[in-house]
């Protein structure tokens, strides 16, 4: 590390020299992409220095889909009707737990308020964001759902469309549930507030992704029901990250 | 287009039940610098978050090179640097790694300048601690060298000084200077005024 004066010394002459006008040019702005990319890497590393909200979500979901068997009855054929049901309710509450956390603690540290401060789109921005809490939660789900189905009795030729139905389905969740969190930021206590908000815009993705699941373990062609998912998941794609910068900057004011 | 930078014309700001900024004018040229004092709850920080665009006046408005901000307020953001009450830092990060995502998303950032400019506010020894275990103080001087590294001609502090040390405090001053020497404009919330190295600057009081 060079010593304070020494280093900074010419870097100040160059500033004082430059002509008013030029200094701004001098400095390159940071193009949508990299602020899209550096956003979304650092809530991706916060992620990994707090484990404990990361896990969470992941072992409710686990939880309580197997405490099934245990209540309802460990016959196969029996939790094998039941599987699409419990996958699908457990992923959604599991996506609803870690939703609180999306913008509440950057509103609180002053970061988001940056955000939108930094003449960076901030749907883009907050795109990222949820990008990231997709991968952070969705992802995991995803990849948890197959042996969670498997306990469960669902026969192995399902499990790939089982990961990839939760893979979509929860890309809507987190797009969904995002405009709850960011509507919900100026309002302390705002957990049972945003299950209210978020949970009937959600009903659609539990009834398709239930739906899909039940024709994957069935064998039936389920082509139909995923590609209403994927139909929510683009049309969430579109307009939330429109709507989480707008209540953003409401919260904010 | 007007020769000031900053104009601020007849802006009225409601706080709820309370008319916090009463008809405020004012106009700043390039190189100038504002103090705004008062009283706790005068309304220093609604002023400065109503000049950022972060609040919305009821009336009147802000020109930025005789532009209305809320006319192109992305533009606008690109060319301002706001500095809350509390240093925008993630705690989980290191001091570091805050600069690194904080300024990297609006401009381009080489390695050296991010550690000349962590050396500059004397965090060269402990730029690579996470913020959560470093002193108000400490944080506070991470934020001057985001402040630094932003390099836009519009800057809005708010109590710039506090929790430092006298040294951290002259930090400030040059800092200010420098800004203002560039041609850069400076509007700053102060309870016990910047320090005098910064030199000639205008003060508007705010009644409570």
């Amino acid at each position: 590390m060079s010593s304070t004066g020494s280093s900074s010394t010419p870097l100040i002459t160059a500033v004082a020299s430059a002509p008013p006008d030029r200094l701004a040019e001098a400095v390159q702005p940071a193009s949508a992409l990299e602020a899209a990319r550096l956003a979304l890497l650092r809530d991706l590393q916060l992620a990994f220095r707090k484990r404990g909200q990361l896990v969470q979500p992941l072992a409710f979901f686990v939880i309580v889909t197997l405490l099934f068997p245990l209540a309802v009855s460990p016959e196969l054929s029996r939790l094998r009707e039941l599987a699409p049901g419990v996958l699908w309710v457990g992923a959604l509450l599991a996506s609803l737990l870690a939703l609180e956390f999306l913008f509440r603690d950057d509103a609180y540290d002053g970061t988001l308020e940056q955000c939108a401060l930094s003449g960076q789109s901030l749907p883009t921005l907050m795109f990222a964001k949820i990008l990231a809490h997709w991968l952070l939660t969705g992802v995991p789900l995803a990849l948890m759902a197959p042996l969670v189905a498997l306990s469960l009795g669902v026969a192995v030729p399902a499990l790939g469309w089982i990961v990839l139905a939760v893979g979509v389905g929860t890309v809507a969740l987190s797009l969904i549930g995002a405009i709850g969190a960011a509507l919900t930021l100026g309002i302390r206590r705002s957990g049972t507030l945003l299950s209210l908000l978020t949970l009937p815009l959600s009903l659609p993705v539990l009834i398709f992704g239930a739906r899909a699941t039940q024709l994957a373990i069935h064998g039936a062609p389920l082509l139909a029901p995923l590609e209403l998912l994927g139909a929510l998941a683009v049309f969430g794609l579109t307009l939330a990250p429109l709507a989480v910068a707008a209540a953003v900057r409401i919260s904010l004011e | 287009m007007s020769a000031e930078q900053l104009e601020v014309e007849n802006l009225h700001v409601w706080r709820g039940e309370r008319h916090v900024l009463r008809g405020l004018h004012f106009a700043l040229a390039r190189g100038a610098c504002l103090e705004v004092c008062g009283a706790n709850g005068s309304g220093k920080t609604t002023l400065l978050r109503a000049l950022g665009g972060l609040i919305y006046p009821e009336e009147g408005r802000v020109l930025w090179n005789g532009r209305n901000v809320r006319a192109d307020l992305r533009a606008f953001h690109s060319e301002l640097a706001y500095l809350g009450h509390e240093p925008p830092l993630k705690a989980d990060l290191t001091a570091r790694e805050n600069l690194h995502y904080w300024i990297g998303v609006r401009r381009r950032l080489g390695e050296g300048e991010l550690t000349r400019a962590l050396a500059r506010v004397g965090a060269g020894s402990w730029c690579g601690r996470r913020v959560r275990t470093l002193s108000a103080g400490q944080r506070r001087r991470v934020a001057l060298a985001g402040l630094a590294l932003l390099s836009v001609p519009l800057w809005l502090l708010d109590e710039p000084t506090t929790n430092l040390d006298a040294e951290g405090r002259e930090l400030v001053g040059e800092l200010v200077c420098e800004q203002l020497a560039r041609g850069g404009t400076v509007v700053a919330a102060v309870h016990q005024g910047l320090p005098a190295s910064v030199g000639e600057v205008t003060r508007l009081e705010l009644a409570a």
